[in-house]
């Protein structure tokens, strides 16, 4: 029983961290239906950028605590969004109308682009992230429940939580998912399509990076390529929800959380990435729309 | 005074010419269809005004103003709404959130309410429908949506590509009757249609378009008596 709860609780923690860079996924995907294969790679710049402005300011975090991490936290997602922002620019913009397969490829440009400028930039070598969020636990129903873990999941909660309301309640919400179904009719309706598009990639991206930040502090270190593996798991998560569908995208990364960490319980952790992609190759087999894959009813 | 005016427009899609030097223009406060067959360039010629194609030579107006560098947005904004064939419904939207898309430029919240009464009162089928998807609704509901979504917008000027297309003959006069409640508001009406004759009964002038290019203009009730008009458009 304890072990069980155990199980559960790692997967609701990796899988909030699924959910969070799956949403920039799934929302890219549901806006231009481009698989943006950079998007991991974003998450990377995130803790890049949150390692940057924690190691200039110097002094001693561990004190300035939660707070302090998570002002960082909000400059590094408004940097991040904004690096997203450019790279949509400058890469996939110029590409709107061409083939989707030719803004396929590069997007993987985009990812090595992303990935070896951070190497030149800061050295291909690990950092140590400055601040560490590794507190004491308590039992909760047998589990090892850690504040930090806490914390880290009610701001990933937060975010996820104001997105889905910005996208169902707000007037440039409502552009967007107009949007995914039919950019023709948007512009008939004066929507500026691009800005729009733009602001996509602004917000998951800058979600991409609050998460990137978070695992830095959680992980206590970060690397150029920490965003590869990652980029792949919120591609399935996002798959496994239905790729275009927000709410797909959460409930997509915790059910990829928890079936990684009850298979790697089961077999061992070495079987962790197995079991992950053995669902994406289920999903993509048996229900390619996903658990909350788009049911379009329409007459004609 | 031209509210819309094309002169000697050329329109390509990519290397094939849509439109071949066509002219028309409509003045404020009419209504005037655009008749022709597949192919003739009536959609080119919508697609035209509301921006969302450029024309490669000529020069097309709107409100006095070049529009032919324009954005479809900025279109919008002018008060230029292009209610398309197909009508392109967001079909996993509400029908109440279709309508709200239709204000999207529109910052005054209040005129919004004024203007979604205004089509509820219009179209009261959409006020029962109003939390349904818009992808459910029938043809003929669509239809209204689509056309109750630009009131929305507050046009000046309204265009309409085909919006009898697939309607059954009794829905055809339903539209007819609420396309000439609209114009009798005093908003300016481009009817682009196949179906002639309901096109002309509703329509102060008429242009015909035959590969491109405008052919014969004219009154609509003059038109309806037309032989050549009869022969090629209206059936024997």
């Amino acid at each position: 029983m304890d072990q069980a709860t155990q199980v559960i609780w790692d997967g609701i923690f990796v899988g909030s961290f699924y959910a969070l860079i799956a949403l920039g996924y799934s929302m890219v995907y549901g806006i231009i239906k481009l698989l943006n294969f950079a998007h991991g790679d974003i998450y990377m710049v995130g803790a890049f950028i949150g390692y940057t402005i924690l190691t200039s300011l110097g002094g001693n975090f561990q004190t300035m605590g939660l707070f302090a991490l998570i002002v960082v936290m909000m400059i590094s997602m408004l940097l991040t969004g904004t690096v997203g922002l450019v790279v949509e620019k400058l890469a996939y913009r110029p590409l709107r109308g061409a083939p989707r397969l030719a803004v396929l490829i590069t997007a993987v440009g985009a990812s090595f682009a992303l990935e070896y400028g951070v190497a030149a930039i800061a050295s291909p070598n690990p950092r140590g992230f400055p601040v560490r969020l590794d507190g004491d636990f308590v039992l909760v129903l047998g589990a090892r429940v850690t504040i930090p873990q806490v914390i880290l999941i009610l701001i990933a909660g937060v975010l996820m939580f104001a997105l889905d309301t910005y996208i169902r309640r707000t007037s440039t919400g409502r552009a967007m998912r107009a949007i995914s179904l039919d950019m023709k009719g948007s512009l008939l309706m004066g929507v500026n399509v691009n800005s729009v598009i733009s602001r996509t990639f602004f917000i998951g991206s800058a979600l991409a990076g609050a998460a990137g930040v978070m695992a830095g502090a959680y992980y206590g270190k970060i690397d150029f390529l920490m965003g590869f593996i990652i980029g792949l798991k919120a591609f399935t998560a996002a798959v496994i929800g239905g790729i275009g569908n927000i709410r797909g995208a959460m409930l997509g990364g915790l059910v990829l959380g928890l079936v990684e960490s009850v298979g790697s319980q089961l077999v061992g952790g070495q079987w962790r990435d197995a079991f992950a992609f053995a669902v994406l190759i289920l999903f993509l087999t048996l229900r390619p729309t996903g658990i909350l894959g788009e049911r379009v009813t329409e007459r004609v | 005074m031209a509210m819309l005016e094309f002169e000697n427009v050329d329109v390509f899609y990519g290397k094939v010419q849509a439109l071949r030097g066509l002219s028309l223009r409509v003045d404020e406060g009419e209504i005037v269809a655009l008749l022709g067959n597949n192919g003739a360039g009536k959609t080119t010629t919508l697609s035209t005004a509301s921006a969302l194609m450029n024309p490669h030579a000529g020069s097309v107006t709107f409100d006095g103003v070049d529009i032919s560098k324009a954005k479809p947005w900025e279109m919008v904004a002018a008060g230029l709404i292009h209610v398309p064939e197909g009508r392109r419904i967001f079909s996993t939207l509400s029908v109440h959130e279709n309508l709200l898309l239709g204000g999207y430029l529109v910052k005054d919240r209040a005129k919004i309410a004024e203007r979604m009464k205004h089509v509820y009162e219009l179209l009261p089928l959409l006020q029962e429908r109003r939390a349904q998807q818009g992808g459910t609704l029938s043809g003929g509901e669509q239809q209204m949506l689509a056309i109750g979504r630009a009131l929305i917008a507050g046009p000046k000027m309204l265009m309409l590509d085909e919006p009898s297309m697939g309607l059954a003959p009794l829905i055809v006069a339903q539209v007819m009757r609420v396309i000439s409640d609209i114009r009798e508001q005093g908003t300016t009406v481009l009817l682009v249609e196949q179906n002639a004759r309901a096109a002309l009964r509703v329509t102060d002038r008429a242009y015909v378009i035959e590969e491109g290019a405008t052919t014969l203009e004219g009154k609509a009730a003059d038109m309806i008596a037309d032989p050549r008009i009869i022969d090629a458009y209206l059936g024997a």
